[in-house]
């Protein structure tokens, strides 16, 4: 699969270097387990994500590398040294915490000051390292202030100063963006990412939005019932997902079961009840042999064309006839201002999603509601999964 | 029609229905109170017609030896009683908040039972016990405090316990973790960042503690032994042979003593940091 598309290299600090490396690691609670024999590395000067919905063990994850869970089996490696066993306060690295977690009581020089007085250095340095750290999140004009006097950014930048200023081999960043507002928690982003090159430290971040994980990882990994599902770049996972709950997690997507019909090297079709018609891949599909298959296809890679009485079913030029083209009545509309969603009804009861983006201030209307259409693919949209 | 512009649904405090009952209520609350303290200035040996304004019955009070005497011993019962509860009921709230143990819901309402049993019941079985051990009635002053300063702390220390533990109810435990991730150990996490957010319940549980100890009656009245007399229980022996002045101005000090230890308790509860879970 090709691994070349753009907004891959989000970071100019990457090195081909492992910093943390996690082996066959388990945490079980009772009999559950949280985290469920994963393997993987994260190389020096990343940023990382740990992606799933609630519960998938990510945030257990992310405690096992911070040193609060010890595993129940396997190793982690932080540049080459096994800290399983390392209780927190010794280890190299350090957390941002989904409530900021900034201590009530003390300023906010104190704050990003505390974790530097058992590190066995002077005052006067001490003190120029929190200045540093302050700027770094452009904090320094507020050094004195309690934090109950600040916003929740502010709080997460102190958070994220006091962190740094360890200069820890890895910043841990639990869901950081998830109690800020719409506005600010886009802005955040960049931030965050900016930072993190200008610092060049390896951020791992937990989060359970795609958005988020997308927009600022490097590379992303799909977590689902305490198991690894795909670890790959953003535009992979969500062009190239391994299986069908990271297509399903990752955007929307429409799902169908098949039947593989035709499974040649250079293309496929593969038969779908649901679709009533046949889907054909212009490449092969790969370990598709037994077992259920499912076409996924997003709703963007969809066209629409108007649909009038007796007019004959079109072709899409780069597929054979028959295929990737369905009927079906618009049903309904959403407007998201940047595009539109469209839920349109096939012939046999089954419901799709098409979205079009707005290009123009004054061809909106094109489409309404009941307006017949035909829905079209290209023989390289949509992708073949497996459970 | 009225002129009166309508009063909305929830604005309570306009009608004059709820503040006329409410008016009621605080003149049955405090009028014997206000009577008191009101006739403790009185000019007159008898508490019952008004003569003219005087001081003269609060420098009686510090002229009477015996009062005094008990006026000091209350005091250090009460001090001693504090510092043992505070450390105590701290200590209690800490574990119990904390851990998780086998009993341990056996154990917290254990603890709360000196709160709830009839402080009579409490008097009884304290001078059954001290009774049964032998604890020896013939000890020096102060050591012979010890007695009713070890009665005070068993009924004391629940109401710290209970205060300092709803306290911790709001503690943000990521506060602790983020100690603990900056490089401090358990025991400077627990210093520098519980301790700090445990200390507006620490400081009204001793408030608490105080009031509780200087006025108590009930159990002192058991647990004191032959040579010792405390504040309420002097008072008490005054009034058994007649209500002069005097008791109204010992009375009206206690009052005091324990409204400035109260408005105190109450501002540390106020301005205890609440946003810091934000």
């Amino acid at each position: 699969m090709p691994d070349n598309l753009a907004s891959q290299k989000k970071s100019s600090v990457v090195k081909d270097e492992t910093i943390i490396k996690i082996e066959n690691l388990t945490k079980r609670f009772g009999k559950v387990a949280a985290v469920d024999d994963i393997n993987l590395e994260i190389k020096r000067g990343e940023f990382f994500a740990l992606l799933g919905p609630s519960g998938c063990g990510k945030t257990t994850l992310l405690r096992m590398i911070a040193g609060f869970e010890v595993p129940t089996e396997g190793k982690i490696f932080l540049d080459g040294v096994d800290v399983s066993n390392i209780p927190p306060n010794k280890r190299p690295v350090n957390t941002v915490f989904q409530s900021y977690a900034v201590f009530p009581h003390l300023s906010v020089f104190d704050n990003v000051a505390y974790g530097l007085q058992f590190d066995n250095i002077s005052k006067s340095e001490q003190r120029d390292r929190v200045m540093a750290a302050l700027e770094d999140v452009k904090l320094e004009h507020l050094a004195e202030r309690k934090p109950d006097q600040m916003s929740g950014g502010q709080r997460q930048r102190v958070a994220l100063a006091r962190a740094l200023v360890k200069r820890p081999k890895v910043l841990l960043l639990d869901e950081p963006l998830s109690a800020l507002d719409a506005k600010l928690r886009e802005a955040m982003r960049f931030e965050l990412t900016e930072l993190q090159d200008r610092v060049g430290v390896t951020f791992i971040m937990v989060t359970h939005d795609q958005d988020e994980a997308l927009a600022m990882a490097c590379r992303c990994a799909v977590m689902d019932r305490g198991r690894l599902m795909q670890l790959a770049t953003p535009s992979t996972l969500y062009e190239f997902p391994a299986n069908k709950f990271v297509a399903d997690f990752i955007g929307s997507v429409n799902m169908f079961e098949g039947k593989l019909i035709l499974d040649e090297p250079d293309k496929a079709i593969v038969e779908v009840e649901e679709l009533g018609g046949k889907v054909f891949f212009d490449h092969g599909v790969l370990g598709a042999e037994g077992g259920q298959i499912f076409v996924g296809i997003r709703p963007e890679k969809i066209e629409l064309i108007k649909r009038t009485k007796d007019m004959k079913k079109p072709q899409m030029e780069d597929s054979p006839e028959d295929c990737n083209v369905f009927a079906g009545v618009i049903d309904n509309i959403s407007y998201l201002g940047s595009e539109s969603i469209y839920e349109i009804t096939l012939d046999n009861g089954r419901r799709m999603q098409v979205s079009r983006p707005n290009l123009s201030r004054w061809d909106q209307e094109d489409f309404t509601f009941n307006d017949e259409v035909w829905l079209g693919f290209h023989g390289d949209s949509p992708v073949l999964l497996q459970n | 029609m009225s002129k009166k512009p309508q009063r909305a649904p929830l604005e309570y405090s306009k009608s004059f229905r709820l503040r006329a009952w409410i008016a009621g209520v605080l003149l049955f609350l405090y009028s014997p109170l206000l009577i008191l303290i009101a006739f403790s200035f009185n000019d007159s040996k008898r508490n019952i017609v008004w003569k003219g304004f005087t001081f003269k019955w609060y420098v009686k009070v510090f002229e009477n030896d015996a009062l005094r005497e008990a006026l000091f011993n209350s005091l250090i019962i009460a001090v001693l009683c504090t510092i043992f509860s505070v450390v105590l009921g701290a200590l209690a709230a800490f574990v119990l908040w904390r851990f998780k143990f086998p009993m341990k819901g056996l154990l917290e309402s254990g603890l709360n039972l000196p709160i709830v049993v009839p402080e009579i019941c409490m008097g009884v079985g304290v001078l059954m016990f001290f009774n049964k051990i032998h604890w020896p009635n013939d000890l020096p002053w102060p050591i012979s405090l010890s007695q009713i300063v070890i009665a005070h702390i068993t009924f004391s220390f629940p109401f710290v316990a209970v205060v300092v533990r709803a306290r911790l109810e709001s503690f943000n435990k990521e506060l602790e973790a983020a100690a603990l991730d900056l490089g401090a150990s358990q025991w400077r996490a627990f210093t520098d960042v519980i301790v700090p957010h445990m200390t507006p319940g620490l400081i009204a549980g001793a408030l608490l503690a105080f009031t509780l100890s200087l006025d108590d009656f009930v159990i002192t009245f058991f647990a004191s032994g032959p040579g010792t007399i405390t504040f309420p229980i002097k008072v008490y022996s005054m009034v058994r042979f007649s209500v002069t002045p005097e008791v109204n101005a010992a009375s009206t000090i206690i009052i005091v003593l324990t409204l400035i230890a109260t408005a105190v308790a109450m501002k540390f509860q106020d301005t205890s940091p609440n946003k810091e879970n934000a």
